[in-house]
């Protein structure tokens, strides 16, 4: 089992690190950046949804969190010491930096808030929602109204958010001209770097004494609490833990995108997260990179080909997926396998 | 070892009263039957000890009062409860199953490591209910009789010092019977346990004192000889039957 593990993250490695960027071309693989940042939400939806039974349908929440705070620091870095953004000087109606954009300067504090924002308001949530026992669909639609919330938050406050359009033309990266081919290339590397390391750290997790407990939690919440555990706390790690991994992907796709706007994290962008992870298989490691890749492939492929039919067509693939296939298509090759009922690897 | 001591206690369900009034005692290391027809209240009343559902009056377990206690923390003074049908978790193995009813106090750096090897108290609780050779197998997997020993078994290192089982034999043939009844003797003997049940010959055989219930009041209490000879008893519950 440990050597297979190993095998497989030397092999994701030379895909990430050798393959893809010897065979795909700059804007290829700039693409690829942006889907790995998907996957880096996916895995930690795998963790929440399919070991912890959460449905997170607003994970366009902490994602566009991480990605405000990075591209709040890059704005202030492009406009300079004392300047204000672009947008803001558009806009007009400010004289000097409102004062919760100055510590995102800092360029320390605005790279730990990408991850540590997105955490410090899942605990705060998760710790009402979980301590209130709201769960199943209601968690669902309360996830889905936070994102529309969010989004509706920044389309209201233009003139420091800026708006629907949100905060664009980021042209550099701590210093690195992100118009030169070879620092979105770094870009990307350091995306992948952060995918596998997570990727690491979540098998670590599934495979823990936590990864049983969560497991249990999903498939017989009272019980647990007979045992003398409170659920609420067990499912708030994996709720706060995703909410960090989603923060870090929304960071990272500032650089590889160039743009955060309420676009890319309200409702659509948040189920289209979940999406992927059905469809790859949200109980397994793999399942959801691999889910949130493809589908987002796809989406970009098709919509080139058939723009307005792709929306129908990926409803049509969840329908399909989840009516077939509810362990999503990681559970096809276990059900080619046969393997025998009795012993359970991934529970 | 501690008893349980109940005063009072009532459960309303929406104008219905389910338990109206009980006083209970039971003394530690007992093996108390609870019985009484359906309806009796007797699952509410394991409810309530456990915090389930809302109750008023008096629970006290030891020098705690349980009432008004949150179900985990109830869990974690040392009371343990089984269900009428098996509720082990069923995508888990036998050795999961255990491991984590074993791990409430085990800190956040044991909890984000694997496993290694056989937790002591686990293995002896194994041995106990007779498991040791389903250790791997998934809890969904074992026969009806097996799934009431894990959790029995769980509730063991659980380290529950107050056992309460609800129709632990339920559905068993006839040999499983024989080894509940003796796993139950046998995890008596340091702990204080209290079983529902509906089977006469299971309780004539197993039972050290019985309570029994009838519209959310006690009928009848003492030995079972003692119950059974009383005349309310027969006339309400056991008489046409089985005395």
């Amino acid at each position: 089992m440990k050597w297979r593990a190993a095998a497989g993250f030397a092999l994701g490695a030379v895909v990430l690190f050798g393959v893809a960027p010897a065979v795909l071309s700059d804007f290829r693989l700039s693409l690829l950046a942006k889907y790995l940042c998907f996957a880096l939400v996916a895995v930690g939806i795998g963790l929440a949804w399919g070991r912890g039974g959460l449905l997170t349908l607003g994970q366009g929440v902490f994602f566009g969190l991480g990605g405000y705070a990075m591209a709040m620091h890059l704005k202030l870095a492009d406009a300079g010491e004392g300047n204000l953004p672009d947008f803001m000087e558009l806009y007009g109606q400010l004289d000097a930096l409102p004062w919760w954009w100055r510590p995102f300067a800092n360029p320390v504090f605005a790279l730990a808030a990408t991850v540590l924002l997105p955490m410090l308001v899942a605990l705060a949530l998760g710790t009402l929602i979980f301590r209130r026992r709201v769960r199943g669909a209601y968690f669902a639609i309360l996830s889905q109204a936070l994102a529309a919330a969010m989004v509706i938050l920044l389309i209201g406050q233009q003139g420091t958010t800026g708006g629907t359009n949100g905060l664009t033309d980021i042209e550099g990266f701590f210093g690195y001209d992100l118009d030169d081919p070879v620092n979105q290339r770094m870009v990307y590397f350091i995306i992948a770097a952060c995918l596998l390391g997570l990727l690491a750290l979540v098998r670590q997790l599934m495979h823990s004494r936590y990864g049983e407990l969560l497991v249990a939690v999903r498939d017989s919440e009272e019980r647990v609490r007979f045992l003398g555990y409170n659920p609420a706390t067990v499912k708030l790690v994996a709720y706060v833990a995703a909410a960090g991994m989603a923060g870090l992907a929304g960071a990272l796709f500032v650089p590889a995108v160039g743009i955060i706007s309420p676009a890319l994290i309200g409702i659509v962008p948040s189920i289209e997260f979940v999406i992927g992870v059905a469809i790859g298989g949200r109980a397994t490691l793999l399942g959801p990179v691999l889910g949130a890749v493809a589908v987002a492939y796809a989406k970009t492929t098709l919509s080139e080909r058939f723009p307005g039919a792709w929306i129908y067509l990926q409803g049509a693939l969840f329908v399909i997926v989840i009516a077939v296939l509810p362990g999503g298509l990681a559970s096809l090759a276990r059900l080619l396998r046969r393997q025998p009922h009795g012993r359970l690897e991934h529970p | 070892m501690d008893g349980l001591s109940i005063r009072d206690l009532r459960v309303v369900f929406d104008g219905f009263v389910a338990v109206g009034g009980v006083d209970l005692d039971v003394s530690p290391g007992d093996v108390r039957f609870l019985i009484g027809p359906n309806g009796a209240g007797k699952t509410t009343l394991v409810d309530a000890v456990t915090g389930l559902v809302k109750a008023s009056g008096s629970v006290r377990f030891g020098e705690r009062e349980l009432l008004g206690t949150e179900v985990h923390r109830i869990a974690r003074l040392g009371v343990g409860r089984t269900f009428q049908t098996a509720a082990v978790f069923e995508n888990l193995t036998v050795l999961q199953n255990l491991d984590i009813a074993a791990g409430t106090g085990r800190g956040a750096w044991t909890m984000i490591r694997r496993r290694r090897g056989i937790p002591e108290n686990v293995q002896e609780a194994l041995e106990t209910i007779g498991l040791t050779g389903q250790l791997d197998q998934a809890a969904g997997t074992l026969a009806h009789g097996q799934k009431q020993w894990l959790e029995i078994g769980m509730l063991l290192v659980q380290d529950a010092k107050l056992l309460l089982l609800d129709e632990p034999v339920a559905g068993m043939s006839h040999d499983e019977r024989d080894a509940t009844g003796e796993l139950i003797g046998k995890v008596s003997r340091d702990r204080t346990v209290v079983v529902i049940e509906h089977d006469m010959d299971f309780l004539r055989r197993f039972a050290q004192t019985v309570t029994v219930l009838h519209a959310g009041r006690v009928l009848s209490e003492g030995t079972v000889a003692q119950v059974q000879a009383d005349p309310k008893v027969q006339e309400v519950y056991m008489g046409t039957k089985e005395a």
